[in-house]
């Protein structure tokens, strides 16, 4: 097979690889880039522990290939903390216990984070309704909900 | 010293708070490494062929093709795992469920795997694998699978249990008994009965992360395995059982762990991904899909179960019985032994009886489902209990309060309770808020009690303290949801010093002594005794150091909020000594301090808890939503409440999946139809309220803070609280788990025809 150079920008830096036709984005990150936050709980995006940003809009990557990838801005879970310092909503998971195993942490991080872009003080039922693509065996998302609530309200007293 | 594990109250500084977690930073930023998540130099990529029939006799496997294709190691068939079971059945079912020998017994079984230098290649390479079946009639259902005209699974099963023995064969491999008191007598004293038929269908633990390790045997006699597991020392055991390898020789590394609830506590494609490095002399990563994972990885029994029920007007119970037919896959289990046991646990009964009736099927073996077989059994009795309340015009709280066990009642299963939580946590479900709030329109109240023994078992722990005084206890149960952060806590109580300088991991099967797994919600309550075993041994090392540096006798120092204190008018100039005084002259004074423990974690306090459910059901689609959801339970002492609560909330959530919409769908041809997320509905965000908790603590006698296993019962409820809250809402009785939208429709149309 011939392989497909791309050129992204990932988490803010500029990254080239090669991938096959047929490999996802998820994929290239996890066994060509190392970058092994996101994962697989299901390969056909019906679980969401594989969410990343693609310009700016959540994505399965296991349903993006790597070729597509071109000349696009990815996010990742690796991307998400400045230095040391964690983001509101990585900070508040902990806080809230709002995991248990965490395979499903880092997706429901990122689509958090999408959805606090698009609606910085999002209802109940909204962030009910954004995070429905990601599944938790472990929580009954109860907590998960309580932290996003807990994030949204710290980043908006932040802005103020 | 001999460790006295007996419950003493007194006042806790640790144990109760909510610090964060030790592992969260790793976890929130995608560093925490799990199964798949590991690599090896020169690893190759592992996958397994698995049978497309629900029932067939291999006749032939040519694997020439897929060998001779460029970039592929190694292929395994049965051949390369010979059976060395000797005769052992339960582990030649393990064997033969790893890998196919003469029959495929369901659809997804492991007949042959590759080894190849890519996904890729692997891929093409089981295609090359030929495979001649001779297709069987099978079957799927339960009740199908006990008749006489049944195709016979394996002619050597012949049902244990009866009087006197078959002489035939057949898919029934063993009925239990459990009870006492006469039954008969006591439904002829009873003023009304309940008789019914209760279905439950086939669900699956849905753990988010698949199966996965990383196997790597090397050619001296050693071997590697990184694994998410709920248990290395088992899967050590039983790997090296099945390899024919020195269990110490195979080093078992614990991956963290993408969710379990007990389908992690049995091995699948391990021994397969340890062949194949075997033979192909490379390290090999085996990640099963998520479809292998839903057709070859462990889902629960599905049952049909008969209860009857009496009781006299003034709502006492004069006799209960059940019939317990639980499905467990194509090898024998105790499955239904296990509801069978648990099926009346919550009730004082004069007169009981149940037996349980294993039945092998053409569908995965079982596997172990956060406390297994209680959920389906409690299903059946909760609805049965309900109805008869209603018939005999008591209210469903008032009714089980009146014959709920208590201190000193004789369980239905044999042994007799101490202390326990089913009365509290009906008397705070009737005081709850929850119970008096108004409904509206379309809406139903429903509820719920359950049951869970909770286990310990054998556990070791190595507490070790540094230089600086802080604190590292390395323990063998893998942290499934938190237990890193209790186990941290008590050992930081146990020593009087704060939690932070006292970090849990959890350790190889190389660097400690054998240990059960975290299973029978066990985690925290025996590695938690043992921690404070090891830390009481540790305290004994720091006396005697102290005693040296001070040159008095030890019998003078006394061990209090973390320091070592002289006592006595002769020594009271003595400042007391921090952990980290003593730790600093460690060099001077014997050497490193250490604290060991291992021990057999007796008398695990069991579980029940009281749910209640609102549902709003819509007549016309039968679609069910939860609109307020309340879990009640007893957890001895709750170590860290944040994580007891997400024990709570996730298994309710778990068993609303299981009431609502989860189920294994066969076809005709036994195969299974909805293998993926998409066609098997797990619970999403958008479907659920909160899920409200209360906490109760009835101190367990046999665990020094009163610590109770909480893992388990709050999945067992759900199935019975959701049923009965759709039934008043509905005004229908629903005997048939999952309440899917098609069989309330069907429920409403039957009722309406009258
Ligand atoms: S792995 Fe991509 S959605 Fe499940
Ligand atoms: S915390 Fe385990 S799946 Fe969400």
């Amino acid at each position: 097979m011939t392989s497909i150079a791309v050129s992204t920008t990932i988490n803010g830096d500029d990254v080239e690889f090669l991938c096959n036709a047929d490999e996802t984005l998820l994929d290239v990150l996890r066994n060509r880039l190392g970058l092994m936050g996101a994962k697989e709980g299901c390969g056909t995006g019906d679980c969401g522990a594989c969410s990343t940003i693609m310009d700016g809009r959540v994505v399965c990557s296991c349903l993006v290939l790597g070729a597509e990838t071109q000349g696009r801005e990815i996010e990742t879970i690796e991307g998400m903390s400045e230095g040391q310092d964690l983001h509101p909503l990585q900070a508040k998971f902990i806080e809230h216990a709002a995991l248990q195993c965490g395979i499903c942490t880092p997706g429901f991080l990122m689509a958090a984070k999408a959805l606090l872009a698009a609606h910085p003080d999002p209802s109940e039922e909204e962030i009910r309704f954004w995070l429905a693509g990601n599944l938790c065996r472990c929580t009954g998302y109860d907590k998960i909900v309580r932290a996003v609530q807990g994030a949204a309200a710290e980043m908006r007293g932040a802005k103020t | 010293m001999t460790f006295d594990p007996s419950y003493k109250e007194q006042g806790l500084k640790s144990v109760g708070t909510r610090p964060l977690r030790p592992d969260g930073v790793d976890k929130v930023t995608g560093r925490a490494r799990y199964g798949a998540d590991f690599n090896m130099p020169g690893q190759l990529v592992g996958r397994v062929l698995r049978s497309p029939h629900a029932h067939a006799r291999i006749v032939r496997i040519d694997t020439s093709q897929a060998e001779a294709l460029k970039g592929v190691k190694a292929v395994v068939t049965a051949a390369d795992l010979p059976d060395q079971s000797n005769g052992d059945a339960a582990t030649f079912a393990v064997l033969d469920n790893c890998m196919a020998r003469k029959k495929a017994m369901y659809d997804g079984h492991a007949v042959a795997a590759v080894a190849a230098i890519d996904a890729s290649v692997a891929k093409a390479a089981l295609k090359l694998i030929v495979v001649e079946y001779e297709v069987l009639p099978h079957v799927v259902d339960v009740d199908v699978a006990m008749a006489a005209d049944a195709p016979v699974l394996d002619e050597t099963v012949f049902t244990t249990g009866v009087e006197p023995a078959p002489k035939t064969p057949s898919n029934v491999a063993n009925r239990s008994e459990f009870g006492h008191g006469d039954v008969e007598a006591g439904f002829a004293k009873a003023d009304m009965i309940v008789e019914r038929n209760y279905k439950t269908e086939q669900t699956h633990q849905g753990y988010i992360e698949p199966h996965a390790c990383v196997a790597n045997c090397n050619s001296d006699g050693t071997a590697d395995l990184w694994v998410c597991t709920q248990g290395p020392f088992v899967y050590r055991q039983v790997c090296a059982d099945l390899l024919g390898l020195d269990v110490s020789k195979l080093r078992v590394t614990s991956s963290e762990i993408g969710g379990g609830f007990g389908g992690k506590t049995h091995v699948w494609a391990e021994p397969v991904a340890l062949a194949l490095s075997r033979k192909a002399g490379r390290p090999v990563k085996l990640v099963m899909t998520r479809e292998e994972v839903f057709r070859a990885s462990g889902p629960t029994s599905a049952t049909s179960i008969d209860v009857k029920i009496g009781a006299k007007k003034d709502g006492t119970i004069t006799a209960a019985e059940a019939t317990l037919r639980y499905t467990s896959g194509p090898y024998a289990g105790m499955w239904a032994e296990l509801g069978a046991m648990t099926s009346f646990a919550c009730y004082d009964l004069e007169n009981v009886k149940t037996v349980g009736w294993e039945v092998v099927v053409n569908r995965p073996k079982v596997a172990a489902y956060r406390a297994p077989s209680a959920p389906m059994a409690a299903f059946a009795i909760e609805s049965a209990v309900d109805e008869l309340a209603h018939k005999i015009g008591m209210d469903a709280v008032d009714f089980r309060i009146k014959n709920a066990a208590s201190d000193g009642s004789k369980s239905s299963y044999g042994p007799v309770y101490g202390p326990i939580g089913i009365g509290p946590t009906l008397e705070a479900a009737k005081s709850h808020p929850h119970m008096s709030a108004p409904l509206g329109e379309n809406q139903g109240r429903g509820m719920a009690c359950g049951f869970w023994f909770n286990f310990g078992g054998q556990t070791c722990v190595d507490l070790n303290i540094g230089a600086d005084g802080t604190v590292t206890i390395a323990v063998g149960t893998v942290d499934v949801g938190g237990s890193r952060a209790s186990l941290s806590l008590i050992t930081a109580e146990e020593l009087g010093i704060p939690y932070e300088n006292v970090k849990a991991i959890v350790a190889d099967t190389s660097s400690l002594g054998y240990n059960d797994m975290t299973d029978g919600s066990r985690g925290t309550f025996s590695s938690s005794m043992a921690a404070i075993s090891a830390a009481r041994n540790a305290i004994q090392v720091m006396r005697e150091r102290a005693a040296t540096m001070w040159d008095i006798s030890v019998d003078d120092i006394i061990w209090e909020d973390g320091h070592a204190k002289a006592v006595g008018a002769t020594h009271d100039n003595l400042a007391p000594l921090s952990v980290a005084d003593i730790a600093a002259e460690a060099g001077n004074t014997g050497g490193p301090i250490a604290g060991h423990s291992e021990l057999v974690a007796d008398g695990a306090g069991v579980s029940f808890g009281t749910h209640i459910c609102d549902v709003e059901v819509d007549p016309e689609t039968g679609s069910t939503r939860v609109v307020r959801y309340t879990v009640i339970q007893d957890a001895g002492k709750a170590v860290h409440p944040d994580y007891v609560e997400g024990q709570y909330q996730g298994g309710a959530v778990q068993g609303i999946g299981w009431a609502l919409n989860e189920e294994y769908v066969y076809g005709a041809d036994g195969r299974l139809q909805n293998p993926g997320f998409l066609d098997y509905r797990i619970p999403v965000c958008s479907d659920l309220p909160m899920i409200d908790t209360q906490i109760l603590e009835i101190p367990n006698p046999n665990h020094p803070y009163g610590v109770r296993g909480v893992g388990e019962t709050s999945i067992v409820p759900p199935l019975a609280a959701v049923a009965n809250a759709v039934s008043n809402a509905v005004d229908v009785r629903m005997f048939h788990i999952p309440v899917s939208p098609p069989r309330i429709l069907a429920a409403l149309n039957a009722q309406a025809k009258g």
